[in-house]
């Protein structure tokens, strides 16, 4: 019986080669200013038009300054050409544009699920390896290259080889101050960070049906830091509930045929998968990485792993190497790491959820001293929230700088950014060498606990702060 | 964009390292260009150079034996992480034609075969083997025969390689993906009436 990875995928081939290559149609496009000027370049010198252009929503988020005074000025010349070239193209084509100056703009990731656009049993694609977050509403959704973006484009359809499958069962509950980016890094840990290469992954069992939506797309976003090509969550009433009213969602009689059909999304008991793994939630305590790859990832009550003891010199090497450039010695607990910069943001965890659980730590503290700490919110919707909430007070008193949306520090490509050496409490996905700026030395955890770890000054155990 | 491949004969790069992710092949900071050209200088920049811009003798793309090289043969899971096409036209641009590794990054794979760039999955041992000749004869050639779907390693000891049939005929022949795709217009169309007319939610404009 199908999975429902397959159900969703069959209803989507136009057409299947004798190699099994399907032509798959894709229902949503995403753009961002990085990887796409050069796909509409290509489509304009081939004289090629856009077949959906209002399938499509275009944002700026990676290059995008998250300082108050960004709608003025963008100093980097070639960050301001990637993000006029996006309007551009967006004006040009008819495609809706969530511009810098309006509130829904914000990390294409965050924006596209909170304006409802994301929606199950469709297909989604971006020119962005984090797309898979999107697949949280139980939707096919995968990160392209810029040549794809440009095929998707033109044709509103992509080449693709049938995924292999893999369901990850998470059993019990999460402990206290557990929370949804432990889980995944536990994850990510357990099977490594090439684990899920060729496979789409559907996270199921008891812990992810209790999930919010904003910890289902937590989940599904690192999906890609195993090298899964896309994270799925079976739709249920959480989904339903979180879609219903969204702008982009379906409304009235269609709402109800919507839903109906979701109702079948889901893999059948017998469902074969090709790969099966568990993971007992009970047993995961809060995750901080150590090294340069998201699957060195520890139990926060644990110490800096020893090379020497490792049988496989390739692993050795491997970890000796991500101890120099983390400048880290074996043997050292976790705890007596001190950091200089704390990052809580990026399309991981910049949800509103992240941000209460945030600032329940850092409510009444403060940023330790030396210690910089900046909340970046992961859209204009987002942000004006949390300002509901008064929870940029709690930040701001706290010592937090309150930004605007953006991607910022993830990936060093806007003014925020690490110096060579600087050593950072990070929400985002990724701890590679020089990731969030040359040198850059990154600790991925959740937002509780980089919250934690910014009123102390070292990684912390936010167990014992909260 | 896909340039033609048929066979190479060349100096080969061991980068005896696994996980190598497109922001090492490639930083953030290069990416801010809306061209595809001129990435090369960007390649493993934080590998190849200092922090004051000066040539980083011990790495292997530096030594005066690899230099040209236009094969790399690298570790497991190449090319993870971000989706980035920047890490393909950048290997490229300096002249890398293929890239062997025990597996790679899925959205690395597609790139280097939209534009080009052979990826070459060998088993482990295979790889192993073909750097250390590689480690112990610096500057010795490997060859990439794709009609034939094999590599030839220093020794002369050949490897078969899988590759697609599709993509195969688009490398060898330099074919147009979407003019082909276009070819089912029709289909593509149909669909969407059908799809319309069952799921008219799926069809929404933004």
């Amino acid at each position: 019986m199908p999975t429902i990875i397959r159900k969703i995928w069959d209803r989507h081939v136009v057409t299947e080669r004798t190699d099994g290559m399907c032509l798959l149609y894709i229902d949503r496009h995403l753009i961002h200013e990085v990887t796409s000027p050069q796909a509409f370049e290509a489509l304009r010198l081939a004289g090629r038009k856009i077949r959906r252009p209002l399938s499509l929503l275009a944002v700026p988020d990676h290059n995008v300054p998250t300082s108050a005074d960004r709608l003025e000025r963008i100093e980097d010349p070639d960050s301001r050409k990637q993000i006029e070239t996006l309007r551009e193209n967006a004006r040009e084509a008819g495609i809706t544009l969530f511009d810098m100056d309006d509130i829904r703009q914000g990390i294409v990731h965050v924006t596209g699920p909170e304006n409802g656009l994301i929606l199950p049993g469709i297909t989604a694609v971006c020119g962005d390896s984090h797309t898979s977050t999107l697949g949280a509403f139980g939707a096919i959704a995968f990160g392209i290259g810029t040549s794809e973006v440009e095929h998707a484009l033109a044709t509103q359809t992509l080449w693709q080889k049938r995924p292999r499958e893999m369901r990850i069962t998470v059993t019990g509950a999460t402990g206290y101050c557990v929370s949804a980016k432990d889980l995944i890094l536990a994850v990510i840990a357990k099977i490594g960070a090439g684990g899920g290469r060729g496979c789409a992954i559907e996270y199921a069992g008891e812990a992810v049906r209790r999930m919010s939506m904003e910890e289902r797309l937590t989940i599904c976003n690192m999906t890609i830091e195993a090298g899964g090509r896309f994270g799925m969550v079976a739709p249920d009433e959480t989904t339903f509930a979180y879609l219903s009213g969204r702008p982009a969602a379906p409304g009235g009689a269609q709402w109800e045929s919507a839903v109906a059909d979701w109702k079948t999304l889901y893999s059948d008991d017998d469902g074969s998968f090709d790969r099966e793994e568990s993971i007992d939630a009970s047993r995961i305590a809060p995750q901080v990485t150590w090294g340069t790859s998201p699957e060195d990832a520890l139990p926060v009550t644990g110490v800096v792993p020893d090379p020497s003891t490792q049988p496989d010199p390739r692993v050795r090497e491997r970890m000796e190497r991500a101890l120099r450039y983390m400048d880290l010695r074996p043997g050292t607990r976790l705890t007596d790491i001190p950091i200089e910069k704390v990052f809580i943001g990026s399309c991981t965890n910049a949800r509103i959820e992240d941000l209460r659980l945030a600032a329940k730590v850092a409510k009444e503290r403060k940023v330790a001293d030396g210690v910089t700490a900046m909340v970046v919110p992961g859209s204009g919707l987002v942000k004006r929230q949390a300002e509901a909430e008064g929870l940029d007070r709690i930040f701001l008193e706290a010592g937090f700088q309150w930004r605007l949306p953006g991607c910022s520090m993830c990936l060093g490509m806007n003014p925020d950014r690490l110096n060579p050496g600087e050593r950072c409490a990070s929400t985002s996905n990724r701890n590679f060498e020089g990731r969030m700026g040359p040198g850059g030395r990154t600790h991925l955890m959740s937002p509780m606990m980089a919250a934690a770890a910014a009123v102390t000054g070292r990684i912390t155990d936010v167990r014992e702060v909260l | 964009m896909i340039e033609k491949f048929g066979s190479l004969k060349a100096v080969a790069i061991p980068l005896d390292r696994g996980n190598v992710d497109t922001d090492a092949i490639i930083p953030a900071r290069f990416l801010k260009t809306i061209k595809r050209t001129g990435l090369g200088e960007g390649l493993f920049h934080a590998w190849r150079f200092d922090e004051s811009g000066k040539e980083v003798p011990g790495f292997t793309l530096n030594k005066a034996p690899y230099r040209g090289g236009k094969i790399l043969v690298a570790g497991e899971n190449f090319g993870c992480g971000s989706s980035r096409e920047h890490a393909v036209w950048s290997l490229m641009d300096y002249g890398i034609r293929v890239v062997i590794a025990p597996s790679f990054g899925d959205i690395f794979y597609n790139n280097g075969l939209k534009n080009g760039l052979l990826p070459v999955p060998l088993a482990a041992g295979e790889v192993r083997d073909l750097i250390s000749q590689l480690q112990e004869s610096p500057g010795s050639e490997i060859s990439a025969d794709l009609p034939a779907q094999t590599v030839t390693g220093p020794d002369g000891k050949g490897y078969p390689f899988d590759i697609g049939s599709f993509p195969k005929e688009c490398l060898l022949k330099g074919l147009d993906e979407i003019a082909l795709t276009l070819e089912h217009k029709g289909e593509i169309a149909r669909y969407e009436r059908d799809g319309k007319a069952k799921s008219p939610w799926l069809f929404l404009d933004i």
